[in-house]
């Protein structure tokens, strides 16, 4: 087994590693001591826009280049963090011109554009919550979002707001505006443009005073059993960005860091706007989706050294038989993280023969906020495995009793549900407007990630599978409720029971069982009209890719619908314990 | 094939994994994926399902060749056989 393991050695190195002894710099960290790499808010308090983006304007940074954004039909724009410094200023000022204040969700709803990096700063510089949804949901997954999250304003673009949002309008009545990032004109008092507003603003802006447990994002998570749940975080989440940014990205001044993921999950924001940043990194953002000559074109062309991707995209990669490094000039590359899903042992090791670098997989949540346990540039890698926990994190294998308390494994490689000791300081703060889900997630003080695993010997943790139905796929989770609420809606749907199918390249996609009511037939038409029904209210991220009739669904006496018995069926599984099941 | 069977073989895929797309919307000369909302995993289908159509295959280094029905429809012309 041993001989599968990637060993590091110091000539691998072209830049030495931030950490080069594991154990010592764990034994040895204090999250106190992060402090010290932040200057604080002028006017009092810790402001991650001010971190990320004011100090280096006011300084030495002031002329580097921030943000590179590469359009998909092949614009490139730069800014510096200067001009970052005012545009987002600029953004703040609007928020304060249309009166948004302290604590107001402001949503976003964009493809990669930089208005929406801009946006997201802006949205902090005014100390109003920054709630980023992804581009690719319908009608419906939007709607439970804006409404759980107390929009007031969204920013979007035009085609996605007469797509997706216009229709909703009348179910939306505290959300006060919607600001059109490409729209010439206002259409009216609500629906505003976004390029009038900011014409008209100054690109000076002060921060009032933020306190570090002032809530600064608002991410959506999806939940097995209801509707998703919106996961708090607070300004002081930087900490773990910075920490993350150092040991996991292992980012130095001169580094060109591109991460792959779209700011509608928190990857895109955590890793893809806030932490380059705060490290005064220069940020690629790449507005076009996955393709395999583009991709490497950029690793190339922008000489990026950093790569923060997914498994979904390295396994595309994967399909091309070409060798890259003869192709393309590689050179600047010298680190490559992937996160989303567990990244295959075969995916590391095509990273070792084909990029001629081995790819570091690494594991957290949304409700972590950031990098939890990571396979560290400097460290043994054992593929298959997310690596060991990060400096300040103290993470467990923990089992859980009959009388609903939890004990830590310390026996190795022993599975139970991974697990974490609170405190770190990205952790959530709350679900929004659920307190009891909230204390919930903590038993024993542990914070349980839902996530089963085990330890081994040498404390390298495996993901051994979700201890819910969540489905994870192309590396973000989808609630199988949320899909099966909405099916349940077509007036042909009887009973929606949906699960995670495993697919060899995006984890796991989304299958719908569906029984129909008496007067419908199952038909290839049904089917066809049942999948496009899905797209179109949940949106190509989150509608079931497979869609099967059965007669009935398999449920508990209680009448609930066991997927875990729809998985087994459909992946050919012994069916476990089915003594709940209905006769 | 002619140039006509091979743009409505790639129609008919579209719109079997999209079938909430109205053949309508699909304009020549915008990109598939970003104008239908179609992902990366379902443009992949349908690139496999026109393999066995056609014959051709994509390989995942000629995907941006194929980004627009107008230059898909060129890329399978050329290269499908009879």
């Amino acid at each position: 087994m041993e001989k599968h393991f990637i060993d590091k050695k110091a000539e691998d190195f072209s830049v030495r590693p931030n950490i080069m002894e594991y154990a010592q710099e764990y034994a040895s960290f204090k999250w106190e001591d992060v402090s010290a790499h932040f200057e604080g808010l002028p006017s009092g308090g810790l402001n991650i826009a001010h971190e990320a983006i004011d100090r280096h304007a006011n300084g030495l940074l002031a002329e580097k280049t921030a943000l590179v954004w590469l359009g998909e039909n092949g614009e490139r724009r730069t800014y510096t963090f200067l001009e970052m410094k005012k545009q987002t200023a600029k953004f703040a000022n609007v928020l304060q011109t249309l009166g948004v204040e302290k604590g107001e969700r402001v949503f976003t709803l964009s493809t990669r554009l930089p208005e929406l990096y801009i946006a997201a700063l802006g949205i902090l510089k005014n100390r109003s919550v920054l709630c980023p949804l992804f581009s690719q949901f319908g009608p419906e997954p939007i709607l439970q979002r804006l409404v759980r999250g107390d929009a007031k304003v969204l920013l979007t673009t035009k085609i996605l707001f007469e797509k997706k949002v216009r229709s909703l309008l009348d179910q939306l009545k505290d959300l006060r505006y919607v600001l059109l990032i490409d729209a010439e004109e206002d259409e009216s008092d609500q629906i505003r443009s976004l390029p009038r507003l900011m014409e008209n603003v100054s690109e000076y802006f002060d921060i009032l005073p933020t306190d570090p447990e002032d809530m600064s994002v608002l991410h959506f998570t999806s939940g097995t059993t209801g509707m998703p749940k919106g996961v708090v975080h607070v300004h002081k989440a930087i900490y773990t960005h910075w920490m993350s940014g150092r040991y996991v990205l292992d980012l130095h001044e001169d580094d060109i860091y591109w991460c792959t993921a779209d700011p509608g999950w928190v990857t895109g924001t955590s890793y893809g706007i806030i932490t380059p940043w705060l490290h005064g990194v220069t940020n690629i953002v790449d507005e076009a989706e996955f393709d395999a000559a583009r991709w490497y074109s950029i690793l190339q062309n922008e000489r990026v050294s950093v790569w923060y991707t997914a498994p979904t995209a390295i396994r595309r990669l994967m399909r091309l038989d070409t060798n890259p490094r003869d192709e393309y000039d590689l050179s600047a590359l010298r680190l490559v993280q992937s996160v989303g899903e567990p990244l295959n042992p075969e995916a590391v090791i095509w990273g070792m023969e084909k990029l001629k670098l081995p790819i570091h997989d690494n594991w957290w949540q949304t409700e972590t906020g950031g990098i939890m346990i990571a396979n560290l540039l400097s460290q043994q890698i054992r593929p298959g495995s997310m690596g060991r926990p990060l400096p300040g994190i103290d993470a467990g294998v923990v089992m859980h009793h009959d009388d609903g308390s939890v004990s830590e494994i310390t026996e190795a490689n022993k599975e139970g549900e991974l697990a974490l000791r609170p405190g770190w300081p990205s952790m959530f703060r709350a679900y929004l407007h659920n307190d009891e889900k909230y204390a919930n997630s903590f038993v024993g003080g542990w914070y349980l990630s839902g996530d089963l695993a085990y330890k081994d010997e040498d404390g390298y943790f495996w993901f051994v599978g979700r201890a819910d139905d969540i489905i994870k796929t192309s590396g973000h989770m989808v609630g199988p409720f949320e899909v099966e609420s909405t099916l349940m809606e077509h007036p042909a749907v009887a009973e929606a029971g949906v699960i995670g199918k495993p697919d060899p390249l995006i984890g796991q996609l989304v299958k719908a069982f569906v029984s129909l009511k008496s007067g419908y037939e199952p038909s290839e038409d049904l089917r066809r009209e049942l999948i496009g029904f899905g797209r179109k209210r949940l949106g190509v991220a989150v509608a079931p890719k497979e869609l099967e009739f059965q007669q009935s669904l398999p449920k508990t006496r209680s009448g609930k619908i066991m997927r875990r018995l729809l998985k087994a069926r459909e992946m050919g599984l012994p069916e476990g314990d089915t003594s709940t099941l209905e006769d | 094939m002619t140039q006509e069977q091979i743009k409505a073989a790639i129609i008919e895929q579209i719109l079997f994994i999209a079938p909430d797309i109205e053949e309508a919307n699909i304009i020549p000369d915008k990109n598939i994926q970003r104008s239908l909302e179609i992902d990366s995993f379902d443009f992949l289908k349908i690139l496999t399902a026109l393999n066995e159509v056609t014959g051709v295959e994509v390989p995942e280094s000629d995907y941006s060749k194929v980004d627009t029905l107008e230059h898909m429809c060129e890329y399978f012309m050329k290269r499908v056989k009879d």
